[in-house]
């Protein structure tokens, strides 16, 4: 069953077209990976699913319904998480701050929210994952002071706080040590085992060809291919514009 | 009578229209509002009147002395102290502290000069002047002179020489000017020169409307204000129309609506410009 | 948090409250002199504004400089009202007049950038400020309006400054409780969100548009009750009290204190309302005095003066800063 659906996604920037008409259907419970060269629109892709960016054209379909150019309020309310490439968080709020705000605002009603005092549910919440995470003893610290792995892995537990439908991951390995990376990668797999849908965007083809159960190419805004890591590995035109260029590892 | 409305509301509108294209330059190059802008122009009123009723100063070394004094204390010196301080910092805690600039230049003036208002002469004698059926006065036409000369210089020296050419790519991109090799703090700091000319002007052809007071500039300094955003705020010629717009509509609704309210009814049109359409009748739209 | 610590939580919060309000309402006991006591309630006046406008521009981030003339709606409420409705249905009134007008001014002029924001507010207090001029047949025009009298419960007037006190420092404690929960409960957490970064926030379900507006409006209540405290305390109102230099002035009692930390806007307003007095030896320098502080520490305290309490509370306990809310 289709849980997220694109049909003809477009975005352009002024005379810049960074995305060209993008189909790209994930199933339930899918593992999918989304690659493509530096500057093909993968994070753009991204942008727009998420309602940051206004598409120019197309459509994009969550569970069945049209949520095009929904703000990005309402669509991370139906159950759309992700994380970003570059970090992206409170700096001057403490870490378990930052894990509840990312559930409050999709519970209950504004009004509701004014009255809570107790919020034990979601602070519990917060500290198991961040114990999944390991890093439950910087609970109380500001989140300008984590290290990067440690901030990428509170962004990684605050997706996971609303338990969403579709969760969207942007690099989650870059910028990672390779032992950490390992461990992301397990934390993605159970993720998936638990029945989350996931699309991931990485530059690691070790990453991707080792997780995902199919895989889209982007280059220049355009999808070229489509299809499991091994049809992809041996497609000529993904070989052409990803592996032919030179391979950089930033990101 | 239309005809004589017209002259007394672009007469008054040229005294707002420099204040506000004042306000254009600080904003298109240094991206702050000063909200001391109507002090600005009370300063140099009190300067004229020092040079010329305390130390007998002739009439016009008394104006011109004060345009130097104000060039060097709001421009240079403002530039060099709060501007340099603040910058960094963005555009809130600089509207915040030229708010209270504004209430230090008030309180200073009233408790170190006087709180009562100063009589200073036109610079041309006023004389009643009849054009057709309507009437109005010399000092109409002079104000509306002299404005179109101080914006016809600066749109000159904008358009035609290095340094203007310069400020006026500062105004465009600050990124991209500074990559380019221009020095966007010399930039700045000529904008700020150049508002404290251009408000000394303002100030010679209030002083006599006006009269010299500690308060005289909350008044321009709000409506030279409204000029600018109902104009559009990063465009010179906006703020110009804008500056007339705001003076006819003063004039005009004094005359036919109600004396009253005739600020209020410019506020109307502010509010609305600000809703329909925030970058103004002339503006452009910018990415922030 | 764990069992024991929301205990503990609850009994600091109902101690705290309790020692609040004996501070509030100490001057009343304490003072004899009834210019002490008008300092006092206009302290506590200050407070309730500084601390609306705090959850507006501290919190929320937004300009606002249309304070004065809410403070305006609120007082005219309550002087054209009160001798037929009451001192105690007027108060509120005026309280929500002020936030339903705010809804009304803030949904649309949200969208824009700070100075535009504060130029629509400017626009609406010197709006304001004209009506109350010029429609003398409802509010007196320039003259104002004069007589009003103190509120009263049954036999007991509080007529005496000592025993108007207690009512300015009952509703005064009631709004700086409110604004202390809200500021703790998750409206808190999400309007630090905003202000550190709105479009992530936004991305997080924060509806940015819905709370920036309740910021603003809950800003424009308070000054409306605040003004509603005024009329009784002077015993007149005219338009001169609410002109646009008030809102200026408020302005610059937030920032002065602490911009975004609920004990700086607090301690904004005594500054405000006591300095006068300190500095009376200065006569007319005082408000020079106090403009050019409020420059200096601009430009070298950013975080208001409540950064010198901090820095006394770390030398005495060694913490890293005094903190009310989280």
């Amino acid at each position: 069953m289709k849980v997220f659906e694109t049909r003809g996604l477009k975005k352009s920037f002024q005379e810049f077209s960074a995305l060209k008409g993008v189909d790209i259907h994930v199933n339930e419970g899918e593992l999918f990976g989304l690659i493509g060269p530096n500057g093909s629109g993968k994070t753009t892709f991204f942008n727009c699913v998420t309602g940051t960016l206004k598409c120019s054209g197309g459509n994009v379909f969550f569970r069945g319904k049209d949520i095009t150019n929904k703000g990005p309020d309402a669509i991370y309310k139906m159950g759309i998480g992700r994380t970003f490439q570059l970090i992206e968080m409170f700096p001057r709020m403490t870490v378990l701050d930052n894990m509840l705000l990312a559930i409050q605002e999709s519970q209950g009603s504004m009004f509701g929210r004014l009255l809570t005092m107790n919020e034990d549910g979601n602070v519990k919440r917060a500290l198991d994952l961040l114990g999944f995470l390991k890093i439950s003893h910087l609970r109380d610290e500001y989140s300008k002071n984590l290290s990067y792995g440690q901030q990428k892995l509170l962004d990684f537990g605050m997706v996971l706080m609303t338990n969403p439908k579709l969760i969207l991951l942007d690099e989650p390995t870059c910028g990672v040590e390779a032992e950490m990376r390992q461990e992301l990668m397990n934390y993605i797999r159970d993720l998936n085992k638990q029945g989350h849908t996931i699309i991931v965007i990485e530059h690691n083809m070790d990453v991707v060809m080792n997780l995902c159960t199919r895989i889209a190419v982007l280059d220049a805004g355009e999808k070229i291919a489509e299809g499991t890591p091994e049809e992809i590995q041996n497609n000529a035109q993904v070989i052409e514009a990803y592996f032919g260029t030179e391979e950089d590892e930033e990101c | 009578m239309i005809e004589q409305l017209l002259i007394k509301g672009l007469s008054l509108g040229a005294i707002y229209a420099m204040i506000a294209i004042g306000f254009c330059l600080l904003w298109q190059s240094s991206r702050l509002v000063n909200f001391a802008e109507g002090e600005f122009v009370t300063i140099p009123a009190f300067l004229m009147v020092f040079f010329y009723s305390v130390l007998k100063l002739p009439f016009a070394p008394a104006i011109i002395a004060a345009i130097i004094v104000s060039a060097f204390l709001l421009g240079f010196v403002m530039k060099k102290t709060l501007v340099d301080a603040l910058i960094a910092r963005g555009n809130t805690p600089f509207v915040v502290t030229t708010i209270a600039l504004g209430f230090l230049v008030r309180d200073s003036l009233t408790v170190f000069a006087t709180p009562e208002a100063l009589h200073f002469p036109s610079m041309i004698p006023q004389t009643p002047l009849q054009f057709g059926g309507a009437m109005f006065s010399s000092l109409d036409l002079w104000n509306i002179f002299v404005a179109a000369v101080v914006i016809v210089c600066l749109h000159l020296f904008i358009r035609k020489t290095k340094q203007g050419k310069a400020l006026q790519a500062v105004a465009q991109n600050r990124e991209a000017a500074g990559i380019m090799g221009i020095d966007v703090q010399k930039m700045i700091l000529m904008a700020f020169v150049i508002n404290a000319v251009l408000v000394a002007f303002s100030a010679s052809l209030a002083a006599p409307i006006y009269m010299v007071k500690y308060d005289m500039g909350n008044e321009l300094g709000l409506k030279a204000f409204y000029a600018a955003i109902i104009g559009g705020f990063n465009q010179v010629k906006g703020a110009l129309l804008g500056g007339l717009l705001v003076g006819l509509i003063e004039i005009f609704t004094a005359a036919y609506i109600s004396t009253q309210y005739k600020s209020g009814f410019v506020l109307i049109v502010l509010i609305a410009v600000i809703l329909f359409k925030p970058e103004g009748i002339l503006g452009t739209k910018e990415q922030l | 948090m764990d069992k024991i610590n929301q205990g503990m939580r609850w009994q600091k919060m109902v101690a705290g409250s309790l020692c609040g309000l004996v501070l509030l309402i100490l001057p009343s006991v304490i003072f004899k002199s009834q210019y002490f006591l008008y300092l006092s309630s206009l302290a506590c006046i200050y407070m309730i504004v500084s601390c609306g406008l705090n959850i507006t521009m501290g919190y929320a981030g937004q300009i606002s400089l249309a304070q004065a003339g809410f403070l305006g709606i609120g007082a005219y409420t309550g002087a054209l009202l009160g001798s037929t409705l009451g001192f105690w249905v007027t108060l509120p009134l005026g309280g929500l007049i002020a936030f339903v007008i705010g809804l009304g001014l803030g949904f649309p002029s949200l969208r824009v950038k700070t100075h535009f924001l504060a130029m629509v507010t400017i626009g609406f207090t010197v709006i304001v400020y004209l009506v109350l001029m010029n429609e003398q047949q409802w509010t007196g025009g320039p003259y104002g309006i004069f007589n009003i009298k103190k509120p009263s419960i049954g036999p007991f007037a509080f007529t005496s400054p000592a025993a108007y006190h207690i009512v300015v420092a009952v509703v005064t404690f009631i709004l700086l409780f409110f604004a202390f929960w809200a500021l703790n409960s998750p409206w808190g957490r999400a309007f630090k969100a905003i202000r550190e970064n709105e479009g992530r926030a936004e991305m997080l379900g924060v509806s940015i548009r819905n709370y920036k507006l309740m910021a603003f409006a809950i800003g424009a209540g308070y000054a409306g009750v605040a003004g509603g405290l005024i009329g009784p305390l002077f015993g007149y109102i005219d338009p001169t009290m609410f002109a646009l230099g008030f809102s200026f002035l408020f302005l610059l009692m937030v920032v002065v204190g602490g911009l975004g930390r609920f004990e700086g806007a607090l301690l904004g307003a005594i500054i405000v309302a006591i300095l006068p007095e300190t500095l009376r030896f200065a006569e007319q320098y005082y408000p020079i005095i106090f403009a050019l502080a409020a420059v200096l520490i601009m430009i070298f305290m950013p975080k208001g003066s409540v950064s010198f309490v901090d820095w006394v509370y770390k030398k005495l306990t060694g913490k890293e800063e005094l903190q009310l809310t989280k």
